[in-house]
C-alpha cells in the first residue's frame, strides 16, 4: 500500500522537491512509425486542477496512459511527489496514488455503487465483512467532497453524471491523490458538468491534483489553473489559465489562426422536405427509444437535435437512414413515404452517419471505394456490372480537392487519413450526390478544429443551396452555432423547440436534463 | 503517410511468405537431420521429385489444381468475413453431382456433357455451402462451426451414397461403377498429342485449365464488378454495408454458394479427371489445406497459385522422397507440410514486427494536416 493513502495530500511536504505532484521529464512513445509522443516535459503543481488540451491524435490519450501504466514510455522519466517511479501497471499506477476516470466508464451495470466501489478492493474471503467498514468510509468521501450518490442503487439505473461521480469515489477510495479525468464532460448536460467542475474544485481545496484532458476549450477557461497544450505528440506551449484566451489556446492547439465563430446569414427556408409524425422506435431488445416524435425540415434551414448522448437520437438517425425498422408513425421525404421495414437509404438522402469509422467508411478500403459507398449501383460507377474503376479515382480526386482531404491521393486507405480528414470525404461523398435532404450525425466528433471550421461552412453551404438540413450533434456549442431551429431531445422524446435566436446554453441545457417550464416550451410547434 | 503497420506491397505478398516458408525449410531440414538423413540431400530429392522430368510436373500441376480450387474457395468467403472450413464437405457432395451426370449423361457429346458437369458439381457443392451460409445469415448459426459439422454429414452422406446406392451392381469393393466415356474429362498430355506437342502421361487433365480460369474469374469478380465491391464491403464492414443499403445476409448467402461452387472443382479434378468413378474420402485433405493456401496467397489468386503449386509440390516431391529415403516416412513428409502451414498459417505474422520496425525507418515522412 502507499505510503500516505489516506493522507488529504498535505502529506509529505517536506520531501524534497516534492511542489510537483507529478513531473514528466523527456517521455518519448513510438507506435512504430508513429512518434505519438516527444519529449514530453510537463510538472503539475500540487494541489492544482491542470488542463491538457489538444486536438484528437496530438498524444493526450497516450501520455495519460503511459502516467497510468497501459503503456510503458520507450524513454523519459515519471516522478510522483518528486520521487522516481517506475510505472508498469496500472497496479502500480494506484499505488503511486494516481486514480484514472475514462471517458468510457469501468463499472458493472447490474451490481450496486456499492459493489463496484469494492471492486477490486473486496479486502476479505467474505464480502460482508468488508462491505460495512468501506460503507463508512465512502460516505466520508462522499460528505467531504460534494460527491453525492446512493450507494445502493444499481449503476444501471443511475444517471450518467451520477455514475461518473462513482467512478471519483473509487478512484479516491483506492487512495487517489491525483486524479486524471479523460474528456469528463463527453457525456453530461452543462448542468451536470458545472457540478462536476464543483466538485473538481472541492479536490483541489482539500489538495488533491486533477488532471482534466480535454478538447472542449471552454473547459479548460473555467476549470483549471495551469493548462498545456499539445500538438502533433509535442508539448508546444504551458499558459496560466489566468493569463491565456480561448483564441489563443485555439491557435496553440492548431498551429495557426482559427475562426471560433461561424458566419451564416438568415436562413431562407422553403417547403418542408422531411416530415415526421408520431415516429416510434424500439431497439433490438424492444426497449422503446424514440416515443412518437413529429417535426418537420424545410428546404434550406438546418435542423439541430441537441440532447446528452443516448436519448434516443441515434435510434431516430438510423429510422430516418433506412437502416432501422421503426415501429409506428410515418416518415416521408421529399413526399415520397418511407418503409417501416427499411429497403437500404433512400434515394436522395444524405447521410453522414454518427460514428464513421463504424458505419461511413471502410478502414481497410482504398478512398476512392469508399467515395461510392451505398451508390456503387449507380450508373455513373458501373456499367454491366463492372466497376468504372479510372473514373471513380477520377472522381474522388476531385472531391479530395475541392473538399481539402489530404492527402488527395484517392488510392490511399481510409485507415490512413486523420480523423478530420476521414469526415470530410464521407461529407464530399453525401453531400455529392446531391441529397434533397442531409442527415448529419455529430459531424465534427474527433475531428480537429480546422477541419471542424471546414465541416460548419460546408454545412452552411448546403443550407444556403436550398437543401433541408437535420443535424444531431452532442456538442451543445455546434447545434448553438449551426442550427437554425433547435429540438432538444430527452428519453426519447423532444422536450422543446426554440428558434436559435432565443436559445441559450441554460435553456438548452435544462430541456437536455427533461425539464419542462412553460417558460421554456411556450413557442414550441 | 503510411499509417502504423502498413509496409511496402512487396514485403507483405513476396517477403513475408517467403520468410515463412524458409523458417519452416529451416525447421523441417532440422528434423531430417535429427533422424540421420542429409537435409541437404533430402531438398534435392524433393525438388526433383516434384519438377525433375515431365511426369513429375505433371503430377504437381495435378495437385496444385485441388488446392487452386480450394484455396480460391477459402479466399471468396474470407472476403466476405466468413471462414470456410468446410472445403472438404462442399468438394465431396460435389462428387455426387459429378457422378450423376458421368454414370447417366454418357448418351450425350462431350461438348454438352462438360457445361453440365460443372455445373452440376458447382450447384451440389455450392448448395452444402449455402445452407450454413443461409443458417449464419438468417439464424445466426456461426459458419466456422456448421461447416465443420456439414463436412462430418457429408462424409456420412457420401458413405451410404456410395455403399449403399452408387455402388457398382454385385461388387465388394465401395466405389461406383466406372463413368462413361464420352463424360471423362481429357487428360493434358492428350490434348497436347492432339495439337502434336508430346507431354508425359500423368493425371494432370482440362481441370487445370478450369482452375486457373476460375482464378481470373475470382479476380474479375471480387476487384472489378460492383457484386465483388458488395460482397467486400459486407466482409470488411457489416454495419458500413447496412449503412449503404447492402445486404450482409444476403451477401453471405452468395459468398458460400461461390466458395462450395469453387470447392466443387476438386471433385472434377479427382474424379472425372483421374478416377473416372466415385470413391471414398476422394478430397483425403485437400479442402484443409485449401485454407493454408488461401491464407499464404493473401486470398490473392496469384498468391493462392503460387502457394497451391507449392503444396503440389510438396505432395508430389515428399511421396517420392519417402519413396527414395525410406527413413523419412510418408509421416514425415504430412510433419513438412504441416510445418508450413504453421508458419505460413498461424505464425504468419512471427516476422511482421521487426519488419515494420525496419521499413518504418525511411518512410517516416512529415505528419499528415
Amino acid at each position: 500500500m502507499s505510503s500516505d493513502a489516506s493522507s488529504p495530500g498535505r502529506g509529505p511536504v517536506e520531501r524534497e522537491g516534492a511542489a510537483f505532484a507529478i513531473e514528466l521529464r523527456g517521455v518519448n512513445k513510438s507506435f512504430g512509425p508513429v512518434h505519438a509522443n516527444r519529449d514530453i516535459d510537463l510538472a503539475i503543481p500540487r494541489g492544482s486542477i491542470h488542463g491538457i488540451i489538444g486536438e484528437n491524435g496530438a498524444g493526450k490519450s497516450t501520455l495519460m496512459n503511459i502516467l497510468y501504466g497501459f503503456y510503458r514510455a520507450d524513454s523519459g522519466s515519471i516522478l510522483v511527489d518528486g520521487e522516481a517511479k517506475d510505472i508498469r501497471t496500472p497496479e502500480d499506477a494506484i499505488q503511486a496514488g494516481i486514480g484514472m476516470v475514462h471517458q468510457h466508464f469501468m463499472l458493472v451495470e447490474p451490481f450496486t455503487a456499492l459493489e463496484n466501489l469494492l471492486l477490486g478492493a473486496e479486502g476479505g474471503f467474505t464480502l460482508d465483512a468488508g462491505i460495512e467498514k468501506a460503507r463508512a468510509d465512502i460516505v466520508e468521501l462522499e460528505r467531504d467532497y460534494g460527491l453525492e450518490v446512493d450507494l445502493d442503487a444499481k449503476i444501471q439505473d443511475l444517471p450518467v453524471g451520477v455514475q461518473q461521480r462513482v467512478e471519483i469515489l473509487k478512484a479516491l477510495f483506492r487512495g487517489a491523490r491525483i486524479l486524471i479525468l479523460d474528456e469528463p464532460t463527453g457525456v453530461l448536460t452543462p448542468q451536470e458538468a458545472d457540478h462536476l467542475f464543483r466538485i473538481l474544485e472541492n479536490l483541489k481545496a482539500q489538495g488533491r491534483t486533477v488532471v482534466l484532458i480535454t478538447h472542449k476549450l471552454r473547459e479548460i477557461m473555467a476549470a483549471t489553473d495551469n493548462v498545456s497544450i499539445m500538438r502533433q505528440g509535442q508539448m508546444v506551449a504551458h499558459r496560466k489559465t489566468a493569463e491565456t484566451s480561448t483564441e489563443e489556446l485555439a491557435e496553440l492547439m492548431v498551429g495557426r489562426k482559427v475562426l471560433l465563430r461561424v458566419d451564416k446569414g438568415a436562413a431562407r427556408p422553403g417547403a418542408d422536405v422531411l416530415s415526421v409524425r408520431d415516429l416510434s422506435v424500439r431497439d433490438s431488445a424492444g426497449v422503446q427509444r424514440v416515443k412518437g416524435v413529429s417535426f418537420d425540415v424545410r428546404a434550406g434551414e438546418i435542423v439541430g437535435i441537441a440532447g446528452v448522448a443516448g436519448n434516443g437520437q441515434s435510434y431516430l438517425l438510423e429510422a430516418l437512414t433506412g437502416i432501422r425498422r421503426f415501429e409506428s408513425g410515418s416518415v416521408s421525404i421529399a413526399e415520397t413515404p418511407l418503409p417501416a421495414i427499411p429497403h437500404g437509404r433512400p434515394d436522395n438522402l444524405g447521410h453522414v452517419p454518427e460514428d464513421r469509422l463504424r458505419m461511413g467508411l471502410i478502414r481497410g478500403f482504398p478512398a476512392h471505394e469508399n467515395a461510392i459507398l451505398g451508390y456503387h449501383d449507380e450508373e455513373a460507377y458501373c456499367k454491366g456490372g463492372f466497376l468504372e474503376r479510372p473514373g471513380i479515382i477520377e472522381t474522388t480526386r476531385d472531391w479530395m480537392q475541392a473538399y481539402d482531404v489530404r492527402p488527395d491521393n484517392p488510392a490511399l486507405k481510409a485507415a490512413a487519413f486523420s480523423g478530420g480528414n476521414q469526415q470530410k470525404l464521407v461529407l464530399a461523398r453525401e453531400m455529392e450526390h446531391d441529397p434533397v435532404l442531409l442527415v448529419v450525425g455529430q459531424p465534427t466528433r474527433g475531428v480537429d478544429i480546422g477541419a471542424i471550421e471546414f465541416i460548419h461552412k460546408r454545412l452552411i453551404a448546403m443550407r444556403d443551396a436550398g437543401k433541408a438540413v437535420l443535424l444531431v450533434s452532442v456538442e451543445l456549442d455546434e447545434i448553438l452555432s449551426l442550427a437554425d431551429r433547435i429540438l432538444v431531445m430527452f428519453d426519447g422524446h423532444f422536450t422543446g423547440e426554440l428558434d436559435s435566436a432565443d436559445a441559450d446554453e441554460r435553456k438548452i441545457g435544462l430541456l437536455m436534463a427533461g425539464v419542462t417550464t412553460p417558460e421554456l416550451t411556450g413557442d414550441a410547434a | 503517410m503510411a499509417a502504423r503497420g502498413e509496409l511496402p506491397a512487396w514485403v507483405n505478398l513476396g517477403l513475408i511468405p517467403l520468410l515463412n516458408l524458409m523458417a519452416a525449410f529451416l525447421v523441417s531440414g532440422l528434423i531430417v537431420l535429427l533422424l540421420g538423413e542429409n537435409p541437404i540431400e533430402a531438398v534435392r530429392l524433393l525438388i526433383f521429385g516434384a519438377f525433375g522430368y515431365g511426369e513429375a510436373i505433371g503430377y504437381t500441376l495435378f495437385y496444385a489444381t485441388n488446392f487452386i480450387f480450394t484455396g480460391l474457395a477459402v479466399a471468396i468467403a474470407f472476403h466476405c468475413g466468413l471462414f470456410n472450413i468446410g472445403g472438404e464437405g462442399q468438394a465431396y457432395v460435389a462428387g455426387l453431382g459429378v457422378t450423376l451426370v458421368g454414370l447417366y449423361l454418357g448418351f450425350l457429346p462431350f461438348i454438352i456433357v462438360l457445361p453440365i458437369a460443372i455445373a452440376a458439381a458447382a450447384a451440389f457443392g455450392g448448395f452444402w455451402a449455402f445452407i450454413p451460409g443461409w443458417l449464419q445469415a438468417r439464424r445466426g448459426s456461426h459458419v466456422v462451426i456448421t461447416t465443420i459439422m456439414f463436412n462430418f454429414i457429408a462424409a456420412a452422406l457420401m458413405t451410404y451414397m456410395v455403399v449403399n446406392v452408387l455402388i457398382k451392381p454385385g461388387s465388394q469393393i465401395p466405389e461406383s461403377g466406372r463413368y462413361a466415356e464420352s463424360t471423362l474429362l481429357p487428360k493434358l498430355h492428350e490434348i497436347a498429342a492432339f495439337i502434336g506437342m508430346e507431354l508425359s502421361r500423368s493425371p494432370l487433365n482440362l481441370s487445370f485449365l478450369l482452375a486457373l480460369a476460375a482464378a481470373v474469374a475470382f479476380w474479375v469478380f471480387v476487384w472489378k464488378t460492383k457484386w465483388g465491391y458488395a460482397l467486400r464491403v459486407v466482409g470488411q464492414n457489416e454495419s458500413a454495408a447496412v449503412y449503404g443499403g447492402i445486404s450482409p445476409a444476403k451477401q453471405i448467402m452468395i459468398a458460400m454458394a461461390i466458395s462450395g461452387a469453387l470447392a466443387s472443382g476438386v471433385a472434377l479434378n479427382e474424379l472425372l479427371g483421374s478416377q473416372h468413378r466415385l470413391i471414398l474420402n476422394f478430397p483425403s485433405g485437400f479442402g484443409f489445406v485449401g485454407i493454408a493456401v488461401a491464407l499464404m496467397g493473401r486470398n490473392h489468386p496469384v498468391g493462392i497459385i503460387l502457394a497451391a503449386l507449392l503444396f503440389g509440390a510438396l505432395y508430389q516431391g515428399g511421396s517420392e522422397l519417402s519413396f527414395d529415403m525410406p527413413t523419412i516416412s510418408r509421416d514425415i513428409v504430412v510433419v513438412i507440410q504441416g510445418l508450413v502451414i504453421l508458419f505460413a498459417g498461424a505464425l504468419e505474422h512471427m516476422f511482421r514486427p521487426s519488419l515494420e520496425a525496419l521499413f518504418a525507418k525511411p518512410e517516416r515522412t512529415e505528419a499528415t494536416a
